[in-house]
């Protein structure tokens, strides 16, 4: 670079200097300027603006999104919502506390002291708060002509959820519910607040995060007396995703039509994939009743009723599994080759063990048995004498392979278990030696055992396919309502059952026997060809005299669970019916009913064209519903 | 020639006072956020333990542009600003939408937004071009870098990203100025044009009927939301006014607690800090952006060469146009067109963009004693 070059440079350099100097002068000018708008904000109207504040003349009032919509298997609606009006009252506007309370409960006969609570609950002052949701229409204008005498209430038109087949399937859908204010200090409530509906129990709650959808807002100016006068900004909700269940409520309607006044649980699953068709358990509640504002009296009501109708028996209720549980010991035997499919054991009608004679259920006894006739006519000293030979922790390391001792997984809150004993859990739970007379009771399903409804139907279906474990499943997939696509959700295989295939089919084969000619016959149906087990689950240890003269608290719960057809199982059923004694007599019947009729609706449905690859279609008085919402 | 080992000097008075400040500011904006981050009740995770991440990184970032001689960074300008443009087609194409916008590209928990570099790089871009090339005609002085530039603006306002978008273009024609103005008169004009645009925009933006003003900006930016945008400004603005002298203490804005004021993190932190440290803090607040900005001036009337002096003006123009512009707009002295505050609002990319170009500038003052002819 030459000295000349460099000096042109040079030049250039000052001058671009010399334009900063512009850019320095301008900065601090309008820099200037904005502390003086500052000046002028603060200081000057300082005054005006805080009165605006303290004052804020506007109010954000929260817009509910709808809540996507609960369909079954087939697209027919279950749960969609219904318009209802909510009467909210915002604190900060309300002059005369005593005088509002005094006309709520005056005018629509509101509690005083649950309207005293919520006025007093924690929280913005600012931010009208639900008082009570589920007004009627004759409320509501009453609260509406008044509103002049009441500064600072507003009734909202919001929606209410609906369940339209009441009681139906009701353990499935839930029920949804006002926040609590524990479930509002939870991490997952981030968008919730006071007021907001969440599902409170069945799919409503563990898919509450799709069906919520997402409040909107809308900031209102009000006039002195807290009362809209126009809307500054609305930001719209965003509706909740639809749920599709796996739940056909047809089946369903009829699993818990079977049961009817009794206590029990049906559940029907589909063993190609571990879908859910039917989940029922009585007795039963309206969900409608449990959705709207119930009064803590009224909730008391139904905690204690004493059928306990809030338990979901199908997937809470834990049995003793009575004999249904030789298809666990049947499955140990063969396959640690314990006994082979033609060992033989003489059954007298007792199994002597110390000084104790354990009865065979048939008096006088079976004569000699292999596996598959102890199978077929549920000889109890057949089990008693394999399972004393196999041990209590070879018969629970197979039960857990089956599922036992532990949820499935399905998609409802607070599922139950079930107890597998063994001798590690008899030490850690109860603090004491396993002894070895516990395993003769074991052995068929008695004592320390218990099992769900949801569990022996599971089991069921791995039987009837061969050995594949799916996950149970309750939801078939969800529309996203952001952008109407459905997305399907794919069966869950959580794993192989680890049991010899010849053993498996031979249990297969008993459990057909069971029907044509075991204990089940009252099964046996002329549509279709069904393979069970019956069983009868004692609740009492020592009972006397005939079934007829025991009360019935103290009788046993019968159990049935089932699949068909036996050549291609397209449903495996399992049945559970409180205190109505023989699985054969009480269960079975109930088991074959709900089979024939899903076969039937198979049948059916296989007629009608079936459209794929889209979510079910919808009946036409689905569509119409639908505008409700 | 190894810059690292070269460097070692300590931190002279004018670096510790830019660096200062900065730290100042940065802390202003952290205790903004704190203050409305709905992470204090529980819930969403903590929104200035994020900010605290981003400012961490961008301190990464700050010693990176710090490290290397200028002159090898601007080496990678081109390469740098062609890989934003291809940053900013990905976002079109690919990008999460947020407020009716395409602006960010999902990363893991994070979104990372293009247009913010695409201003860095614009900068270091057309800095490049004027300090090699000759300057000499309209052809060469503003059509040819007009040409460099409009790709990426054309991207960035077909997200739509107006505030992005109107940044960019200041940098281009802020360094067109330092570059092209010849006459003392034409300078003096375009001053007074900066001083009076507050006040030209009262005339006639206030002019207008509402409507008119809506059927503009929606013309404009298709995602602005015409009653919120009011309803905005007029809550900023009682956020502001009513922090009176004193403010309300931290924590103490109603304004902001209450959540009249939305985005009180991004856009409207200013307000926020307004609200609770009143007009003093206010003013405390300016003078420390002018301060940063006037150093800045500084290292650019310094710097040892054309590169140096237009990376630095380029830099200055950016941070004080967006510092002027998101003040105005929160004081209703702007129309609200989503500028973020420099080194106070939320937001990852621009805070690791906005380091960076600090750490630049201190790189351009750095060396210019260093001889290297």
């Amino acid at each position: 670079m030459t000295l000349q070059e460099h000096g042109a440079q040079h030049e250039d350099l000052r001058d671009l200097q010399r334009h900063l100097t512009f850019l320095k002068v301008g900065l601090v000018v309008v820099m200037g300027v904005l502390a003086l708008r500052l000046w002028s904000l603060q200081i000057r109207e300082g005054a005006y603006y805080r009165d605006l504040a303290v004052n804020n003349r506007t109010r954000a009032v929260l817009l509910e999104p709808a809540r996507g919509l609960i369909y079954d298997r087939n697209g027919v609606l279950l749960a969609n919502n219904a318009p209802s009006f909510n009467l909210y009252v915002t604190p900060e506007d309300v002059k005369d506390r005593d005088r509002l309370v005094e006309g709520l409960v005056r005018l629509i006969g509101l509690d005083e002291a649950r309207v005293r609570q919520k006025l007093s609950e924690r929280g913005s002052k600012l931010a009208p708060r639900k008082i009570r949701g589920g007004l009627t229409l004759r409320e509501a204008a009453l609260v509406e002509s008044h509103r002049l005498d009441f500064p600072g209430v507003m009734i909202q038109a919001e929606s209410q959820r609906h369940y339209r087949l009441g009681p139906a399937a009701a353990h499935v859908l839930g029920y949804v519910g006002e926040i609590s204010a524990e479930q509002l200090e939870r991490a997952d409530a981030a968008g919730l607040h006071q007021g907001s509906i969440v599902g409170q129990y069945g799919v409503e709650r563990t898919y509450d995060a799709s069906l919520r959808g997402r409040a909107g807002q809308k900031m209102i100016e009000v006039d002195a007396l807290g009362h809209e006068k126009r809307v500054v900004a609305t930001e719209r909700p965003q509706p909740g995703d639809d749920v599709y269940l796996t739940i056909d409520i047809r089946l369903q309607q009829l699993a818990e039509g079977l049961l009817g006044e009794e206590a029990g649980a049906i559940v029907a699953l589909d063993p190609t994939n571990g879908e859910v068709l039917a989940l029922a358990s009585r007795p039963g509640f309206d969900p409608n009743m449990l959705s709207r504002d119930l009064s803590p009296k009224q909730w008391d009501e139904v905690i204690r009723d004493e059928g306990r109708p809030l338990t979901n028996r199908a997937t809470q209720g834990q049995y003793p599994p009575g004999s249904t549980f030789k298809i666990v010991m049947a499955a140990a035997a063969l396959d640690t080759n314990t006994v082979t499919p033609d060992s033989k054991i003489r059954c007298t009608g007792g199994y002597q063990f110390g000084k104790r004679l354990f009865k065979d259920w048939k008096t006088g006894g079976h004569g000699p048995m292999d596996i598959r006739q102890a199978l077929v006519h549920s000889c109890d000293v057949y089990f008693y004498s394999v399972g004393q030979r196999m041990g209590i922790d070879t018969i629970a390391a197979y039960a857990t392979r089956f599922g036992l001792g532990r949820e499935t997984g399905v998609e409802l809150p607070s599922e139950r278990g079930g107890i597998v004993p063994s001798t590690a859990w008899k030490e850690r739970v109860r603090r004491e030696p396993w002894w070895p007379g516990e395993t003769v009771s074991a052995s068929i399903g008695q004592g320390y055992v218990t099992v769900t409804p949801l569990q022996m139907a599971h089991l069921t279906a791995t039987v009837a396919n061969g050995g594949t474990v799916f996950r149970p499943r309750l939801v078939r997939g969800i529309t996203e309502r952001a952008n109407g696509v459905y997305r399907e959700f794919a069966a869950i295989e959580a794993g192989q059952l680890a049991i010899k295939p010849e053993a498996l089919a031979l249990i297969q084969e008993a459990m057909a026997g069971v029907v044509t000619h075991g204990t089940a016959t009252r099964a046996r149906s002329s549509l279709v060809t069904i393979a069970g087990k019956t069983g009868t689950a004692q609740t009492v240890a020592l009972r006397q005299g005939p079934e007829k003269d025991i009360p019935k608290r103290f009788r046993d719960h019968a159990w049935f669970i089932s699949y068909a057809p036996v050549e291609a199982p397209a449903i495996a059923v399992a049945v559970l019916a409180e205190h109505m004694g023989h699985g054969g007599t009480a269960a079975a019947p109930l088991a074959k009913q709900l089979i024939e009729a899903y076969v039937a609706l198979l049948h059916q449905d296989l007629s009608t064209v079936e459209g794929s690859g889209g979510p079910p279609a919808e009946s036409a008085d689905v569509v119409m519903l639908e505008a409700v919402r | 020639m190894s810059d690292r080992l070269r460097d070692r000097r300590g931190l002279d008075r004018f670096e510790w006072a830019f660096i200062a400040i900065a730290l100042a500011i940065l802390s202003a904006g952290v205790l903004s956020i704190y203050s409305v981050s709905p992470g204090r009740q529980g819930g969403a995770a903590a929104l200035y333990l994020k900010q605290i991440v981003w400012i961490l990184l961008g301190s990464g970032a700050f010693l990176l542009m710090l490290m290397f001689d200028y002159h090898k960074i601007s080496a990678f300008a081109y390469a740098f600003y062609g890989a934003v443009l291809v940053l900013l087609l990905v976002v079109l194409v690919f990008g999460k939408t947020s407020h009716g916008a395409q602006r960010w590209i999902p990363i893991g928990p994070f979104a990372f937004q293009p247009s913010e570099f695409a201003k860095l790089a614009l900068i270091m871009v057309l800095a490049s071009y004027y300090s090699k090339a000759p300057r000499e005609g309209w052809l060469q002085r503003v059509v040819l870098p007009g040409l460099i530039m409009a790709p990426g603006l054309l991207l960035i306002l077909k997200q739509p990203d107006l505030g992005s978008g109107l940044s960019y273009l200041v940098i281009y024609v802020a360094v067109l100025l330092v570059v092209g103005i010849r006459s003392k008169a034409a300078g003096v004009l375009l001053v007074f044009a900066l001083m009076a645009f507050p006040f030209l925009w009262e005339m006639l933006w206030g002019a207008l009927h509402d409507y008119q003003r809506e059927r503009i900006m929606t013309f404009v930016d298709p995602g602005y939301d015409t009653a919120g945008k009011g309803y905005h400004g007029l809550q900023s603005r009682i956020a502001i006014g009513s922090g009176e002298l004193l403010g309300k203490g931290l924590h103490g804005g109603t304004q902001s607690q209450l959540k009249f004021l939305p985005e009180g993190h991004t856009d409207f932190v200013f307000a926020v800090f307004a609200e609770e440290w009143g007009f003093l803090g206010v003013l405390v607040l300016l003078a420390l952006f002018l301060g940063l900005l006037l150093l800045a001036i500084d290292i650019a009337v310094k710097a040892k060469d054309e590169l140096g002096l237009l990376l630095a003006a380029g830099l200055a123009a950016m941070l004080g146009f967006c510092t002027v512009v998101n003040i105005g707009m929160t004081t209703g002295m702007f129309p609200i067109v989503g500028i973020p505050l420099p080194l106070m609002s939320y937001g990852g990319s621009a805070m690791v963009m906005t380091l960076a170009g600090l750490g630049l500038l201190l790189n351009i003052k750095r060396r210019r004693l260093t001889l290297f002819y």
